[in-house]
């Protein structure tokens, strides 16, 4: 199950989208977010919807696959449309048996909610899908930089988020490790009733907390022997570069959105 | 031998809330070119050593100058910079999410212009032989392959000594070979000062002198040879010896006649094969 989920996943590839700054990418789904609540016509939705396929064919990651990964998504697009169904009362009824009435503006309002929220589940998928999560980093360290000025610990948050990144498979390991050695002394993952499971969790738990610690403890002292001294000072290794491909997207969307604004009802 | 590169001149260092002292007026010096190994068991003090050499810790007694720089509170950022450090672990010294960023992490500390960078983390990675593993992410690597990434962060950063704090220690036994030719290599190569503390005798027996401690003294200082002369007094403070060395006393002890004590079983294989025809 954890290798369809696509969800936070980078799928390596060499489309456009790919090839974007991060910079770029995070402000137009900023945007795109923002943009989303304009459109109210069938007009207006129907160009969002074909903005964003477009940027899914943009980023050359097969429909199939995003199908697939999205699937359990889809459930709740679906739960978010049946609420707007029977929730909404508005315009004409449809549709009647009993007590259980269906408006016309409930299937309206069902379509594009649910229209809406499928749209930015698919737009910020894209993001992380072609963007590798350093890359993220890098792209809202740069976006946040002038914040610095307000005191906000920017570089802090994003060496915080770079060392989480490089941890999260060693950690994994280590919980792979620490659940065989406890399953090897007795302790049951995957049987016994949930009360015992819970319980099961706690033995796997502590370790893991202890030797976090342990490593925290020791990483702090080898990046200060590597002359680790804060964020003053320093220089960046990685570099981000402003393409003439973001500018474009950005004017792009720029171009969308007014035409959204038109349309609109 | 050439000049001292660093002087440790009557240190003492307690820990907090600990009666006996890490290091007990401890002198000594490390001349430039040399591979010096400290040696001893848990507790005697080599690993605080390496702390105080590379400024994590400061002696409450005596000085010590790396460099001709006297370590203090405003000295300790230049001298971090001509000691580089390669730790235990490999997974928890590791930074960056890739080989290139983490060799780039000191660099980075540092404040190095980014065109200057680049061209640093290529030729430090190529020197340790993994040149062709810039983007590789440390989960994918060998702990061999981690610590000589270590190594290039450190190299990155040119510095005059790299200390490694039981470095090969968490290693499989071909992980430990790597790491040990790597750092032979670039002894001889860049002319490096290497500081190794470690209670590994074979890996001791490569270096050029060793210094072995004990209850935070100084216990005894000399070549690998006249070292494991001290046989039982070496096992005594919980130290073995290496294997070939053993073996060599052990057909001496026969009659066979060997010509001296043998550091590498390479050597003593080779005045075994070789004897006869002698005879």
């Amino acid at each position: 199950m954890m290798e369809k989920m696509i969800f936070g996943r980078y799928v390596p590839g060499d489309s456009i989208l790919h090839r974007m700054d991060p910079r770029s990418k995070l402000i137009i789904v900023f945007l795109f977010v923002c943009v989303v609540f304009i459109a109210n016509n069938a007009w207006t939705y129907g160009i969002l919807a074909a903005y964003t396929f477009i940027m899914v064919g943009m980023s050359k990651i097969s429909p199939r696959f995003l199908y697939g990964g999205l699937k359990p998504i889809f459930l709740l697009v679906v739960f978010t449309f049946l609420l707007h169904i029977f929730m909404t009362k508005e315009g004409d009824i449809v549709f009647e048996l009993g007590w259980l009435k269906i408006y016309e503006g409930g299937i309206r309002q069902g379509i594009f909610i649910s229209l809406r929220f499928f749209l930015l589940i698919l737009i910020t998928s894209l993001l992380t899908l072609t963007t590798t999560p350093i890359e993220i980093t890098d792209g809202l360290e740069t976006l946040l930089n002038p914040l610095k000025k307000v005191n906000f610990p920017v570089h802090e948050l994003a060496l915080m988020m770079s060392i989480s990144l490089r941890f999260i498979p060693t950690l994994m390991q280590e919980t792979d490790k620490i659940m065989k050695a406890q399953t090897a002394r007795g302790v049951e993952y995957n049987s016994g009733p949930i009360k015992e499971r819970i319980k099961a969790i706690v033995p796997l738990l502590i370790p893991l907390f202890i030797s976090s610690f342990k490593r925290a403890e020791e990483l702090a002292v080898a990046m200060e022997a590597r002359g680790y001294k804060g964020g003053e000072g320093r220089t960046k290794y990685r570099q981000l570069t402003w393409g003439m491909a973001d500018t474009g997207m950005i004017l792009f969307l720029a171009a969308v959105t007014i035409l959204l604004i038109v349309l609109r009802g | 031998m050439s000049k001292p590169l660093v002087s440790i001149e009557n240190v003492s260092f307690s820990y907090e809330g600990q009666q006996d002292p890490a290091l007990n007026n401890i002198s000594f010096d490390i001349y430039e070119g040399e591979w010096l190994a400290i040696v001893g068991h848990n507790g005697s003090g080599k690993s605080t050593l390496a702390k105080l050499l590379n400024g994590l810790q400061f002696p409450q007694e005596g000085t010590i100058s790396v460099c001709g720089i006297t370590l203090s509170e405003e000295t300790v950022w230049d001298i971090r910079k001509n000691v580089g450090m390669v730790f235990q672990n490999p997974d928890n010294q590791f930074v960056g999410t890739t080989v290139q960023d983490d060799v780039a992490f000191g660099l980075e500390n540092h404040g190095v212009p980014r065109e200057i960078m680049v061209d640093r983390v290529q030729t430090s990675l190529d020197k340790v032989k993994m040149g062709t593993f810039l983007n590789q992410e440390p989960h994918h690597l060998s702990g061999g392959q981690k610590q000589r990434v270590a190594i290039a962060g450190v190299l990155a950063l040119q510095p005059s000594i790299i200390i490694l704090d039981e470095a090969t220690s968490m290693l499989d036994p071909r992980g430990r070979a790597e790491v040990i030719e790597t750092v032979r290599e670039l002894k001889t190569r860049e002319n490096i000062t290497v500081i190794s503390i470690t209670h590994d005798l074979e890996e001791a027996a490569k270096a050029d002198r060793i210094i072995v401690m004990n209850k935070g003294k100084l216990y005894r200082e000399g070549t690998p040879e006249e070292i494991f002369e001290m046989d039982e007094e070496l096992i005594k403070l919980g130290l073995d010896i290496p294997f070939p060395v053993k073996m060599s006393k052990k057909l001496r002890q026969k009659g066979i006649g060997l010509t001296k004590s043998y550091l590498t079983e390479e050597e003593l294989v080779t005045e075994l094969w070789t004897s006869h025809s002698k005879m």
